[in-house]
């Protein structure tokens, strides 16, 4: 059971990055759906291109190991989600494709008309992947994939109110992320207009995020009981974290004090995982499959902690090295 | 194991939810599920293939182009990086389908063995993921570097790629020879992940497969230059940027062959039926005939060339050897033999086409230290750049269709793992519209890449 919890808290851990990094991603491609075809919007979409080029490849692969891990440890889980959720799931799978390959095609291109519509194809597949991300993870949290294959409704399982919240938070969470973010870049680069535009677009998100947020509470209460009770019982603590750290990443934001802003602006969402995770634990699907069910072998779970605590050796330098060296040095202008 | 009591292994619940769900799919369903793995997988083989070959490749030329202080390698090695980069998305894209894909079309499979499998998987993430990020920096960092260390940043390239294609080709190793787990009640127990992992058929098959990896990677980029020689640009840079690739294939593909005797051998000890399915054999006998060409009817060989004992010989090293045929098999369990005997024979003859190329690349290097001037060579080195992967593609035909009807070869059948909701097709089609546009469009963008006029390339990646 250790074990168990374990390796469920690693693949939350990798979660955590991928909504963190992957979705600052995600948000950033939104940003640049909104730019606009002006000599201004075009200066936008270079530092979005610049803060994301090196990195989103990496960013992406989080999602492989929840994945993975997913399989490994608790296969029943990601075979009955997978089989009940096999729509947006494919949505998800189209988005991806769209995304990474228009991302590189359009670095790889010149000619304007065809780096415009790489652009808006990465751009749209950018909200919608989230977005349906995001419904499937409110189809779990409101117990409509319960264990067994195919047990759940393919359409309502992922067509339904805390689904369309999830998709609508995981989207606005993202798009907040990455204007933070890229606030933070602007100065960087010594772009403070584009620090300021971004700053202002962070505010609406930020206030559009809380709205949604609020107003799911009133879903979740309505539409996902045993999540609702979750949230308000041992998740609680974890939640007001969420809204305090939310808050101040807001207030931080109003100074222009934007890496403080990206740290705390990633644990508010962090937080809202974090709390989610906590909420429904120990099921992993609802109405009654606990980890310990769910598991795996031990056998199993432990080489893949293992695995994955060794692989996290040569990972984390690398990961940070990457980081530093494309935060700190100055950027070169490239076409 | 019949088809319903697969199902209820695989699916808590009552038997009859079982066996209601054993008839929820149709056969359109198991070929459009078939279809689109086979599709997608084949697929980002081909892309995955220059993953694991160009880094490499590309490192050579960068280290020869400071070694030597030549700026044509050191131009190529930027070109490639490029071309490197496009592919390693498209590669990263397609790969990650095939993660969504395992459990969208086989949910059967992967609750019941998801986790027996999960291992090399898990893995393999990590290696992949050291490549994103170094791939990462190698891309961008090529002037924020000093040239040394940013030549050392290609290696955890080079080796995280070879390291993917075996922890990958490992879990494929292990449908064909399951290993590592009992089966208790429907459930798997005793799991044992590194015996799964390091299954008989492992180290044939990756072997195999990495080695093709770098053949289709160095054909597929000299044949880029083939095509420019043939249309009269034959200048150093375009010399240089054949011979390198080129010899990289060149030297590998009598390496090749050798160790495609070695799977094949395994096969006839390990793996029967898909030999006998190959050589399309289906009497046991001991002195059996190789088949070269040929249709399979009613259980015989029709119009074959037949070399006597060559199937003995080339199994067992004994012109005597028993071979075991279908025969041995219930109707039911027999591979379509057909596919699998022609997708060998072609994957058979692009090898020893490649190698004859490669033979007349080397003699006429041995000779005169220089390229062949035939233009037959170059037009053979451009066709070799399609054949190889089609080469690949047909071995993995002959592996993957030489398994059914296995899913789990001796333990799942593909149909019982196959998803029983509706619309697969539905998500066939759309699944094929997709990597149509993605094909065109990569292709599309490769060639504006290799259009770039040289003089503005100098100093960019």
């Amino acid at each position: 059971m250790i074990l168990a919890n374990l390796l469920i808290g690693t693949m939350w851990v990798a979660l955590t990055a991928y909504v963190l990094l992957g979705g600052a991603d995600f948000g950033a491609g939104w940003w640049a759906l909104l730019t606009g075809r002006s000599r201004y919007g075009s200066r936008q979409r270079e530092l979005i291109d610049h803060s994301i080029g090196p990195v989103w490849e990496a960013n992406h692969v989080w999602l492989i190991f929840v994945i993975v891990l997913c399989w490994s440890g608790f296969p029943a889980v990601f075979a009955s989600v997978s089989s009940t959720m096999y729509i947006p799931l494919t949505l998800v799978a189209l988005g991806i494709i769209a995304r990474g390959s228009a991302f590189a095609f359009r670095k790889a291109s010149t000619a304007t008309a065809q780096r415009h519509a790489y652009g808006s194809v990465f751009a749209l597949s950018s909200v919608l992947t989230p977005f349906f991300l995001g419904t499937v993870a409110g189809g779990i949290a409101s117990g409509r994939a319960s264990l067994g294959i195919a047990q759940g409704d393919i359409i309502t399982s992922w067509i339904n109110p805390t689904s369309m919240l999830g998709g609508v938070l995981a989207v606005a969470a993202a798009a907040y992320l990455a204007a933070v973010y890229l606030c933070a870049d602007a100065v960087r680069e010594g772009a403070d207009d584009l620090a300021t535009a971004f700053r202002a677009k962070a505010l609406v998100t930020a206030a559009v995020t809380g709205v949604v947020a609020l107003a799911g509470i009133a879903v979740l209460h309505a539409d996902a009981p045993v999540l609702y009770r979750g949230l308000i019982g041992p998740g609680l603590p974890i939640i007001i974290v969420s809204v305090v750290t939310g808050v101040a990443s807001l207030a931080l934001l109003l100074i222009r004090r934007y890496v403080a802003c990206r740290v705390a602006a990633a644990l508010a969402v962090t937080a809202l995982l974090w709390g989610w995770a906590v909420a429904q634990y120990p099921l992993v699907l609802l109405p009654d499959t606990t980890i310990r069910m769910a598991a795996a072998n031990p056998s199993v779970l432990l080489a893949a902690l293992i695995s994955s605590a060794v692989g996290a050796v040569l990972l984390v330098p690398s990961l940070l090295w990457m980081f530093v060296l494309f935060q700190r040095s100055p950027r070169r202008s490239r076409t | 194991m019949s088809a319903a009591e697969a199902v209820s292994a695989a699916v808590p619940g009552t038997p009859a939810q079982a066996a209601v769900l054993a008839v929820a799919h149709s056969p359109a369903d198991l070929a459009a599920a078939r279809t689109q793995m086979g599709f997608s997988l084949g697929w980002h083989i081909v892309i995955a293939c220059f993953g694991v070959g160009m880094p490499a490749i590309t490192l050579i030329a960068e280290w020869r182009g400071h070694r030597y202080d030549d700026p044509t390698y050191r131009l190529l090695a930027h070109r490639w990086a490029r071309a490197m980069g496009v592919l390693f998305a498209v590669g990263a894209v397609s790969g990650t389908i095939l993660s969504f894909e395992m459990g969208l079309l086989w949910p059967g499979m992967m609750y019941t063995y998801g986790e027996v499998i999960g291992l090399p998987f898990t893995l393999e993430g990590f290696a992949f993921f050291i490549e994103a990020i170094f791939l990462g920096i190698y891309l961008y960092a090529w002037d924020r570097l000093p040239p040394r260390v940013h030549m050392l940043t290609a290696v955890p390239i080079c080796i995280a790629g070879v390291a993917s294609a075996f922890f990958v080709v490992t879990a494929n190793a292990w449908m064909n020879q399951p290993r590592g787990f009992d089966v208790d009640d429907g459930r798997v127990v005793q799991v044992d992940p590194w015996a799964a992992m390091f299954n008989p058929a492992a180290w044939p098959q990756t072997v195999h497969m990495i080695i093709a990896a770098f053949m289709v990677a160095g054909f597929g980029m000299a044949a880029v230059y083939a095509v420019a020689i043939l249309r009269g640009r034959n200048d150093r840079y375009h010399r240089l940027g054949f011979r390198l690739p080129f010899t990289v294939g060149a030297v590998l593909a009598p390496v090749q062959i050798g160790v495609g005797d070695w799977a094949a051998k395994f096969l006839a000890t390990n793996q029967p039926a898909k030999l006998a399915a190959i050589e399309g054999v289906y009497r046991t006998a001991s002195g059996v005939p190789l088949h070269v060409g040929g249709v399979y009817r009613d259980g015989e060989m029709h119009y074959a060339l037949e070399i006597p004992d060559g199937l003995s010989l080339l199994a067992h090293w004994d012109p005597g050897a028993t071979i075991i045929g279908l025969a041995e098999f219930p109707a039911a369990d027999r591979p379509p033999v057909n596919i699998v005997h022609w997708s060998f024979q072609i994957m058979v003859a692009i090898g020893f086409a490649l190698l004859a190329l490669g033979v007349w690349f080397a003699i006429t290097w041995w000779r005169r230290r220089n390229l062949p001037r035939s233009s037959w060579f170059f037009a053979g080195a451009a066709l070799a750049g399609v054949a190889a992967p089609i080469a690949v593609e047909s071995g993995w035909i002959t592996t993957e269709v030489g398994r059914q009807p296995w899913i789990v070869w001796g333990h799942m059948r593909t149909e019982d793992a196959v998803s029983p909701v509706p619309g697969l097709v539905v998500g066939l089609l759309a699944v094929l519209a997709v990597y149509l546009v993605l094909t065109i469009t990569s292709v599309y963008v490769l060639r504006r890449l290799a259009k770039v006029p040289l003089a503005q390339d100098e100093d960019v990646p």
